[in-house]
């Protein structure tokens, strides 16, 4: 039985990172109605640019070095917060120059654009820092010399505790976003109606842009704690991560928020849960034999809208 | 003519007309002449090819037009990343003598015989004339190639990228589905075409010893593709079902787990070698057997997207529901489409297999899917010209850029992002590919080419 319970904890840690990141795909997909394949890319360069983070915030702020000594989990939370501001500047870029010029195309080209950015940001990563793979820095040192909670015998790391933490935090966060601020209600009602959102005098490039932006910081966060899970980098980190989260965020619906979210723990899971059940090599075919017939019976994904073809009179 | 004084200096004008003098004939040329010229420039390569280039000074001969030689040694002084300018000289000079000027003069002076001959074989028959220009172009690849085994790996490759490239337009392009599912069809086909071979004409660790002689298996071969094709047609109907009720990004999405599925099925057929691969695949798929084959598919590809069925495949993607009222019916059309396209798909997989003779399942993720799109994409939707052209380009264009390493993927994306940005649908979109237009003599009476 405990080791059902550890499980589940796994498979909450596990989902987080799939939520995070499927629901920016979800999001760009319900307001733009465009896969932004680029995505676990962006992923994998926030990663990037938390392990700089991370590693100049320690040696600025830790105990014994720099001017202020700030202790470890506060520089967490910290090299969170600028990874997810400095990869949202990527996200906006990538629209800018990937997707706008687009935006009147064939969703097919928009499509290959942004498998092509993706490629040329692995390139450039791979350029940049070779292939050696890098080590994120160890910010959680500290809280795990403390004693880890113990449940009926389920042992629960702190790492996990913060990751599963911060990643529903961040959920909460984005729903009252959406649901209560008016950039939220602008977005919402692009994914409802584009072409009526620019009569409404809502500027249509902004709310893209703010889109993208919200996704990426969301793919940052999901990277610095995936880092701090699996402290190793390496430019292909995104196919691996990044394309499940994607296959997770069309299982949750075209556009929702919730769905994207369940989908994501789901999808977690179905790979944890696999992978103890049957051999783990299989756990990919499993995963995606259980998607595909999900998908089949249900096209739409868990939480989406059936999408029904009407005549063109 | 003071207009153009205005525009154009003196000096460019003067290039202009001797541009213009050089190439002013190249509307009257047949294909007939193109091919003679290649055939002429293919002889003059391979008998007095390595001995000009030891004159000029280099070490061997440019295998990829001297592109290679071109982008070898990134220097970080002008001219950046060319080679040395004595390297690059020799180069230019060496392309001049035996590609440019040959073609331009062999052109010039064959226009006649070659607008007699070409008006003679089409008027007895113009199945003649295309077999006959069918076999020159064979000879002109072949004694292309023969020159180094690189380029005959090259070409090879890339008449499997044209099958490849020209079996997904069937899906992504007539059909307008973004299909992800194609490197799963080559695997299949690659992986059931090398399993029959290895384990009838092949003593192997995997499957014992040889069921028939070795002699046997060119003979075979045919049969190890055919079977190769059917089975990844067998493995499409986990896509083609889905798709009658789903369309677009929803069947994007059930491609894409199924080519996951296939991966990491692959990864755990213990008995096919599992994740290290299957290799020692006989050498049986050679230059004239991959040619053959190629033009086949492109044939037999070509007449089914010209006939009533190629157009019910555009009208289940321009109205389904109007397609529908039009009594097309949409499901067989589907399954249709999604099985035939398969079915080459496993043809080229198979020749892949055996060209490389080792295969494994990472060869077939993401990777083969980007190249595999790019190429599609960049060639042009809908379009049989399109598909050769955008498989010839992308695949030449990778090996050319091969000296630049790591940024010949930063190159070619940019290319594609291009393209995709001023020509969504690609270069040569929509357009049909009448066969007889092109072997038919040039006479002057035509007027202005009549391309199809």
């Amino acid at each position: 039985m405990t080791a059902f319970f550890q499980n589940v904890v796994n498979a909450l840690q596990w989902g987080s990172f799939y939520a995070l990141i499927a629901l920016g795909y979800s999001m760009v997909y319900g307001v733009l109605l465009l896969f932004n394949f680029a995505h676990g890319d962006i992923f994998m360069v926030g990663a990037y640019i938390g392990f700089f983070v991370a590693t100049g915030l320690t040696a600025l702020l830790a105990a014994g070095t720099g001017l202020i000594t700030l202790p470890m989990w506060a520089i967490l939370i910290l090299s969170i917060l600028i990874t997810m501001f400095l990869t949202s500047f990527l996200g906006m870029a990538v629209e800018r120059i990937g997707y706008r010029p687009l935006r009147n195309a064939p969703r097919a080209s928009a499509a290959i654009t942004g498998l092509m950015i993706g490629i040329i940001l692995e390139t450039g990563i791979l350029a940049i820092f070779g292939a050696q793979r890098l080590k994120f820095p160890d910010l959680m040192a500290e809280i795990d010399a403390l004693a880890q909670p113990n449940i009926a015998g389920v042992i629960i790391s702190w790492k996990k505790v913060m990751i599963v933490g911060v990643a529903i935090g961040l959920m909460i966060l984005l729903q009252l976003f959406v649901s209560k601020t008016k950039w939220g209600m602008a977005m919402r009602a692009m994914a409802y109606d584009f072409a009526a959102v620019p009569l409404m005098g809502v500027p249509l490039n902004r709310i893209a842009s703010l889109t993208f932006a919200l996704g990426s910081a969301l793919a940052a966060a999901a990277a610095v704690l995936y880092s701090v899970a699996y402290p190793v980098l390496d430019p292909y980190m995104g196919i691996t991560v990044g394309w499940k989260a994607f296959v997770a965020a069309i299982l949750g619906g075209r556009g929702s928020i919730k769905g994207a979210a369940i989908a994501g723990f789901m999808l977690g899971f179905i790979e944890i849960f696999s992978a103890t059940l049957f051999p783990s090599t299989y756990r990919d075919l499993i995963a995606y034999s259980i998607i595909l017939a999900i998908l089949v019976f249900r096209p739409h994904g868990l939480f989406g809208e059936a999408h029904t073809s009407k005549l063109r009179l | 003519m003071s207009e153009n004084s205005i525009r154009h200096p003196k000096n460019l004008r003067k290039l202009k007309k001797m541009l213009h003098r050089l190439t002013s004939h190249f509307g009257d040329v047949p294909a007939m002449g193109w091919l003679l010229a290649g055939l002429v420039i293919a002889l003059l390569e391979r008998f007095a090819g390595s001995s000009l280039a030891y004159i000029l000074g280099l070490s061997k001969l440019p295998a990829l037009f001297g592109s290679l030689v071109f982008f070898a040694k990134p220097s970080l002084h002008f001219p950046f990343i060319f080679n040395d300018l004595a390297t690059i000289a020799a180069v230019i000079v060496y392309d001049l003598l035996i590609y440019v000027i040959p073609m331009l003069v062999v052109t010039k002076f064959t226009i006649g015989i070659a607008n007699r001959i070409s008006a003679a074989l089409f008027n007895r028959s113009s199945l003649l004339s295309i077999l006959v220009h069918l076999l020159l172009l064979y000879l002109v690849l072949w004694q292309w190639t023969d020159v180094s085994t690189y380029r005959g790996l090259v070409t090879r490759l890339t008449m499997i990228a044209v099958l490849i490239t020209l079996s997904l337009n069937i899906i992504n392009g007539y059909m307008g589905e973004f299909s992800a599912s194609h490197p799963g069809f080559i695997a299949v086909g690659a992986y059931a075409a090398s399993i029959f071979t290895i384990a009838m004409f092949t003593d192997s660790t995997l499957f014992g010893a040889a069921k028939l002689p070795a002699s046997l298996a060119p003979f075979f071969f045919p049969v190890a593709l055919i079977l190769g094709g059917a089975a990844a047609a067998l493995s499409a109907l986990i896509v083609a079902i889905p798709s009658f009720r789903t369309r677009g990004d929803y069947l994007a999405i059930i491609s894409l787990a199924f080519m996951f599925i296939v991966k990491s099925f692959f990864e755990n057929l213990e008995f096919a070698g599992g994740p290290r691969g299957l290799g020692g695949q006989p050498n049986l798929a050679s230059l004239p057997v991959i040619f053959i084959w190629m033009i086949l598919g492109i044939w037999i590809i070509n007449n089914f997207v010209r006939s009533t069925f190629g157009k019910a495949l555009n009208s289940v993607r321009d109205d389904e529901l109007a397609a529908d009222a039009m009594t097309v019916n949409t499901r067989q059309t589907k399954m249709t489409a999604f099985l035939f396209g398969a079915f080459w798909a496993g043809v080229a997989g198979g020749l892949l297999a055996h060209v490389l003779r080792y295969i494994n399942p990472g060869s077939f993720g993401l990777q083969k899917l980007a190249e595999v799109l790019a190429m599609v994409y960049f060639g042009g939707l809908n379009s049989v010209l399109g598909s050769i052209v955008g498989a010839v380009s992308m695949n030449l264009l990778g090996e050319a850029l091969r000296p630049l390493e790591l940024y010949k993927w930063i190159v070619i994306p940019v290319i594609l992002i291009l393209v995709m940005i001023y020509r969504p649908t690609g270069l040569i979109a929509f357009r049909e590919f009448d066969i007889a237009n092109i072997v038919k003599p040039k006479t002057h009476k035509e007027g202005d080419d009549a391309a199809s």
